[in-house]
């Protein structure tokens, strides 16, 4: 009985948490499907209207910005390319950044990983000048790889990968050594099987973090052609629901991604191997 | 020069530990040998070097007629079986077998007949489709065995393959070891501490004592014949009796008896073994044996006790015979079965 009452009491709070979380969501996707006049008149709504394909129609084809030449479909297009970039470009150079650490007979090679990883205490805001007078230089502005490479080199995917290869028994690679197995195939066929979840749950972190980016793609793009979701949130002008409208789609890929991975996620972020 | 050829190779780690000095051996095609010794005193270290995954100090290692100094445990043609398996945890056991083939450039009919005929020969045939963790001690300890066979490399390696498993098992698998070397004929080094595992399967064995071999040579040879004090109470269970005694115009006074004619020139301090085997009961023996414990076997009696001079003692005899914790035995040498060794080098002297 006492079970009950306290399991039905944790779960209370539970529910009461995600209420606080889900219902504002809920509000401006309610909201979003109305017209205009109507919220302007009544305030927030809790129930659906009948306006949504016109609004998110609207918003997807509309060309907005200051020159009129972008549309949220292009942004929606520029995030993706950015995100997938930023995800697969930062798991691959981590992943042979903590192999070239961990399997390598570097001098030093504890003090080079502290080196990379107190990285993480210089956030992008502070090196973002000079990185931008880089990528100007090189006339990488207004490009996805201007988009991309600044902000793909991750201490923290370096961190997990380097942890759990440490965990990886000696025995392993010199049995596979034995079997004729080069460093490199030892890397394809041992290392990035076995770390397969970790690169998963790697990939969906470093989408999420490209995806919402927002200084940067500032800085690093003047041409409109360029703008990301995240920008066009700050950017975009529009009516009321016009502006939650976009603001519910901008929220549908992460969502999407962490939904199709969900299940290596969970896996590799609370289970090795 | 013979099948491998091991000269004068030391080890020294980076971090200044001396694990092998200066050791020479030979080892003939086909032969099974065994480097036998107390956990630390080297043989991994030994083993690890003929398999290249340690680098040799100084020294030469000849396979087959070629250095293996400077050659990458790839392209070296061994197979090791680690004491933990080391399977890939990621793959089946068919492509935990295929794998060494794969990297080879095999055809794939020619891996898979080799990868079903050395399933067949170790009964894990019904077991391919699995993943390692699938699978008990003793198949996993097949599946290990099976990756060495089927790349019929030039040489075995062994490093403790049966500490995991428990007793029954691992007697079973020493078993089917033994078997299985006779019938694929493969020259094979193993690795053990412990020495029942040693006398059973070896056709030659090492005895090793702080990276130096003390004795080479049949399981028979170094059990009749041990040149050491260390050989000789290492090899045999249980262990060898020792006791003091000083050595003095070919006759020695032990604790409480005398010895006469005894063949040496040695005169000084010595240390007398008899093996507990090497015994048996007459009237008016040299050695005075009071009870204390007697473990039943069924074949043997281990029979525990103290000498005169409270030393521990112990004495094997035929199970059928009944002895009485207390009594007094008065035991005689088998044959002149003794050993003496000289007290301050262990060197045997008689
Ligand atoms: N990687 C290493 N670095 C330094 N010393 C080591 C290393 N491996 C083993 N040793 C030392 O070398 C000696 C022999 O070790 P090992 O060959 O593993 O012994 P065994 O296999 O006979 O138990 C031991 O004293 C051990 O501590
Ligand atoms: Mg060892």
């Amino acid at each position: 009985m006492t079970r009950f009452i306290t399991s039905s009491f944790s779960h209370l709070i539970l529910l009461i948490g995600i209420l606080i979380m889900v219902v504002p969501v809920w509000m401006i996707f309610a909201s979003s499907t109305h017209t205009s006049s109507m919220i302007n008149m009544n305030g927030l709504q809790m129930f659906l209207g009948d306006s949504f394909y016109e609004n998110y129609l609207r918003v997807l084809l509309y060309q907005g910005g200051f020159f009129k030449e972008i549309t949220a479909l292009k942004m929606f297009f520029n995030s993706f390319i950015m995100a997938t970039g930023v995800a697969i470009l930062s798991v691959v150079t981590s992943l042979m950044a903590a192999y070239a650490l961990v399997y390598y007979r570097i001098k030093h090679a504890t003090l080079l990983f502290w080196i990379i990883f107190i990285t993480i205490l210089v956030p992008l805001e502070l090196r973002i000048f000079p990185t931008y007078s880089v990528m100007a230089e090189l006339n990488l502005v207004n490009s996805y790889f201007g988009l991309i490479v600044p902000i793909s080199a991750s201490a923290i995917a370096t961190l997990f990968f380097r942890q759990f290869y440490k965990t990886v028994p000696d025995e392993l690679l010199e049995s596979a050594k034995l079997d004729g197995a080069n460093t490199w195939r030892f890397f394809i066929d041992f290392l990035i099987p076995l770390s397969k979840t970790m690169i998963v749950a790697m990939l969906i972190f470093m989408f999420v973090f490209g995806y919402n980016q927002y200084l940067w793609p500032l800085l690093v793009t003047t041409s409109e052609q360029y703008w990301t979701v995240v920008m066009g949130l700050k950017m975009m002008s529009g009516s009321i629901v016009h502006r939650f409208a976009f603001v519910m789609m901008s929220m549908v890929p992460p969502i999407l991604i962490i939904i199709l991975l969900q299940k290596h996620f969970i896996k590799g972020v609370f289970q090795d191997k | 020069m013979s099948f491998l050829d091991l000269k004068n190779v030391t080890k020294i780690y980076p971090n200044g530990t001396k694990a092998v000095h200066e050791t020479s051996l030979s080892i003939d095609e086909g032969e099974f040998m065994v480097f036998v010794g107390p956990s630390g005193c080297g043989k991994s270290t030994l083993l690890r070097m003929v398999a290249g995954l340690e680098d040799i100090t100084e020294g030469d290692i000849n396979l087959d007629g070629k250095l293996m100094n400077e050659v990458d445990p790839s392209e070296r043609d061994v197979a090791m079986v680690f004491q933990n398996y080391a399977l890939y945890p990621h793959m089946n056991v068919y492509n935990n077998l295929a794998y060494g083939l794969k990297n080879r450039g095999i055809d794939k009919e020619t891996i898979e007949q080799k990868v079903n005929d050395a399933a067949k020969l170790l009964q894990i045939s019904d077991y391919l489709q699995r993943k390692p963790s699938m699978l008990s001690g003793g198949q996993r300890q097949r599946v290990a065995m099976g990756r060495a066979i089927v790349r019929n490399p030039k040489i075995f390696l062994f490093d403790e393959p049966l500490s995991n498993l428990d007793a029954k098992l691992r007697i079973q698998m020493r078993l089917e070891i033994k078997k299985l070397q006779q019938k694929v004929g493969v020259t094979s080094i193993f690795v053990t501490h412990d020495q029942v595992e040693a006398m059973t399967l070896a056709d030659r064995l090492a005895v090793i004592n702080n990276g130096i071999i003390e004795q080479l040579g049949t399981p028979i040879e170094i059990y009749d014949n041990p040149k050491s004090l260390f050989v000789a109470g290492f090899i045999g269970s249980p262990q060898m009796n020792f006791l003091d005694g000083n050595l003095k115009n070919k006759t020695l006074s032990a604790e409480g008896f005398e010895i006469k004619d005894i063949n040496s020139d040695f005169e000084g301090e010595v240390t007398l073994g008899i093996r507990p085997e090497h015994l048996s009961q007459s009237e008016n023996a040299l050695i005075s044996l009071k009870v204390e414990l007697v473990e039943q076997l069924g074949s043997d009696n281990l029979v525990y006790g103290q000498l005169k001079n409270k030393k521990d003692f112990c004495y094997r005899c035929p199970g059928n015979q009944t002895i009485e914790k207390g009594s007094n035995l008065s035991l005689n040498i088998e044959n002149n079965k003794y050993y003496i060794f000289d007290k301050s080098t262990g060197k045997r002297v008689n």
